[in-house]
């Protein structure tokens, strides 16, 4: 046995001891850990350019003229109020439209229709939420600009509800799904209707959840614009209330005053970037803060 | 706000004194009445359930008649042919093995089984003399007569205490102000939370205690005005002291209320039942009915030797 000891002293400090094959290990360890940092920083690198450029490029064209006055019909000057006001009342009529097309058909999917037709729809909607935005304003282009012979802002806000009702469909169908079904058990229990269960127990207990999700919607109907192109088109003129007629949008300003020859016009593009930026970012930390202030409660 | 002031029940004493003893009523009537009624309907007059002397209670004395029960997940039969009597105003507790259909079982009873899909009943059970599982009684209806607390404590977390309680009367139909706290305050008083929540019935039900909480389901399934209660192990999420308080209340309820109640917890079983049912599963898994009576008589003196081994500790 005293023969033994060392012995085994000897091989457990020799195991400890590093070996080439550790060093190896250690190095190749830190380059993966490197790269992976820097593709983390490059997912990142995006969001802050974008935010810098557009700031730094639209703070000039950000002003009181942009804001309160319609585009001139032709040459510089004038400001962006066409589509301020064209986005104002084109994204609320495709919110009320969404909402309780998105809502119902979520309370369907995930509290009355068997597990076979849920599937079914879920993927309809996660296909839908991928489809290329200017598909959608193809199709609407087809069924209600076509007919009238006149780029309308109905169909506009028809074209921006159907890309909110997949997205605000998926979001209310998981919300629901968190709520327990222990309340549902509760609620039927004391002889409540389902109707009047999923109603006032689990869209109520699921409430912030369906308005963070409404809100992603809107902030992404704020923001499109190939579906527009072809269905409200824009156009220079302020459209209050006459949704029979073509009206302006936000993306689309940028887009046709982007184009121009003239560098005020482009510089009110710059602007109104500036302007969508603001309105979609404040959207999205609103609603990120309010799920993050939830989580720490 | 005035309301009604009760004393909270007492163990072995007459129920209310402003409601005498009275006539029989037809069953239909009952039946028909149940659902509408808010205010605590007459109580017929009853003796406490401890004097009760007969295992086999004669058909006035009956709340539930089960019989020829058997229930079914798809093809699989999860309860064959249970048939026994559940007392008037008295608790009956179901006991047995894990998957042997205890919770089926309690869940038939006010047809929450039928929230899974596949489920599906055969025989019957008369409450009343009404069969519940017949085509002539809407399930919404059912359940405002036959109440359930859950294993979990369940309040709705977007409510206050008070809405938690009135849940149920607001959800189906409008009430009057002044009504809706009476019952609130009776419901509380009878589910013995009233000392301690009066003060903040607008606080949050989910800032109450697992205990509390509890009682305010319990609360909650009162509201209704119940006949039966169904207690699926509602106290086994609860500490000692908050289980100790629930059995207490059992005792108090059962003189208002027809109350049945599955636990694993033996001990519980015959603290605070009047009888006890015995379930087991055979080797087609289904489980069945192997004894009932009296609950002393179950624990001391079983007459099937499954029973004896199952309360003695020898098995399950």
């Amino acid at each position: 046995m005293t023969t033994l000891a060392p012995v085994m002293d000897r091989s457990i400090a020799a195991r400890l001891v590093r070996s080439p094959t550790d060093a190896r290990r250690a190095r190749t360890d830190r380059l993966m850990r490197g790269l992976a940092l820097a593709a983390a920083i490059a997912c990142v690198i995006p969001l802050a350019a974008v935010i810098g450029f557009v700031t730094v490029n639209g703070l000039g064209g950000l002003n009181v003229d942009l804001l309160t006055k319609a585009p001139k019909a032709l040459g510089t000057g004038g400001g962006a109020a066409s589509a301020i006001l064209g986005s104002l009342q084109m994204i609320p009529l495709a919110t009320l439209v969404a909402v309780p097309v998105g809502v119902l058909g979520a309370v369907y999917v995930a509290e009355f229709s068997g597990r076979r037709s849920a599937n079914a729809i879920r993927f309809a909607a996660d296909v839908l939420v991928g489809i290329p935005s200017i598909l959608v304003g193809i199709f609407v282009f087809t069924f209600l600009v076509l007919p009238f012979k006149q780029f309308n802002a109905f169909a506009g806000s028809m074209a921006l509800a159907l890309l909110m009702v997949p997205v605000i469909m998926r979001t209310t169908e998981e919300i629901l799904r968190l709520v327990p079904g222990t309340l549902r058990e509760a609620s039927l229990a004391l002889g409540i209707p389902m109707w009047r269960t999923v109603l006032s127990v689990v869209l109520r207990t699921g409430l912030t959840g369906i308005l963070t999700g409404v809100m992603l919607a809107i902030a992404r109907a704020f923001g499109e614009t190939a579906p527009l192109l072809f269905t409200a088109l824009g156009s220079r003129l302020v459209n209050v209330g006459d949704f029979g007629k073509p009206m302006d949008a936000l993306p689309v300003f940028i887009y046709v005053n982007a184009r121009q020859p003239f560098p005020a016009l482009n510089q009110q593009a710059w602007g109104a970037a500036l302007l969508l930026l603001i309105v979609v970012l404040t959207i999205n930390i609103l609603v990120r803060a309010r799920s993050w202030g939830r989580r720490a409660a | 706000m005035t309301l009604q002031i009760e004393p909270p029940p007492s163990p072995n004493s007459p129920v209310d004194g402003s409601t005498g003893p009275q006539p029989d009523v037809d069953p239909v009537t009952i039946a028909v009445d149940r659902g509408h009624d808010v205010m605590p309907r007459p109580l017929p007059s009853i003796e406490p359930a401890a004097a009760a002397p007969s295992t086999k209670p004669d058909a006035a004395d009956a709340a539930l008649a089960v019989e020829h029960l058997n229930v079914y997940y798809g093809s699989f039969r999860a309860i064959k042919e249970v048939g026994l009597t559940i007392r008037r105003h008295a608790v009956t507790a179901i006991i047995g093995p894990s998957g042997c259909g205890k919770s089926t079982f309690l869940r038939t009873l006010n047809r929450m089984h039928e929230l899974t899909p596949t489920a599906r009943v055969e025989g019957s059970v008369l409450l009343d003399g009404i069969d519940i599982m017949g085509p002539d009684v809407d399930p919404v209806q059912l359940r405002r007569v036959v109440g359930m607390v859950f294993q979990r404590p369940n309040p709705f977390p977007t409510m206050s205490i008070y809405d938690n309680v009135v849940a149920g009367l607001r959800l189906t139909g409008r009430r009057p102000k002044h009504e809706l706290d009476e019952v609130v305050e009776r419901s509380l008083r009878r589910a013995a939370l009233w000392d301690e929540v009066k003060d903040k019935l607008r606080a949050n039900g989910t800032s109450l205690s697992g205990g509390q909480q509890q009682r305010l389901c319990i609360a909650r399934a009162l509201a209704v005005d119940p006949e039966v209660i169904l207690m699926d192990e509602p106290a086994s999420a609860l500490d000692p002291v908050a289980t100790l308080r629930i059995e207490q209340l059992m005792a108090e309820l059962r003189q208002r209320y027809t109350i049945v109640i599955v636990t694993h917890n033996m001990q519980q079983a015959a603290r605070v039942s009047d009888e006890t049912a015995f379930f087991t599963m055979g080797e087609d898994r289904a489980g069945y009915l192997v004894e009932m009576g009296r609950t002393t008589e179950i624990f001391t003196n079983p007459k099937d030797q499954l029973t004896e081994d199952y309360v003695s500790g020898r098995f399950g």
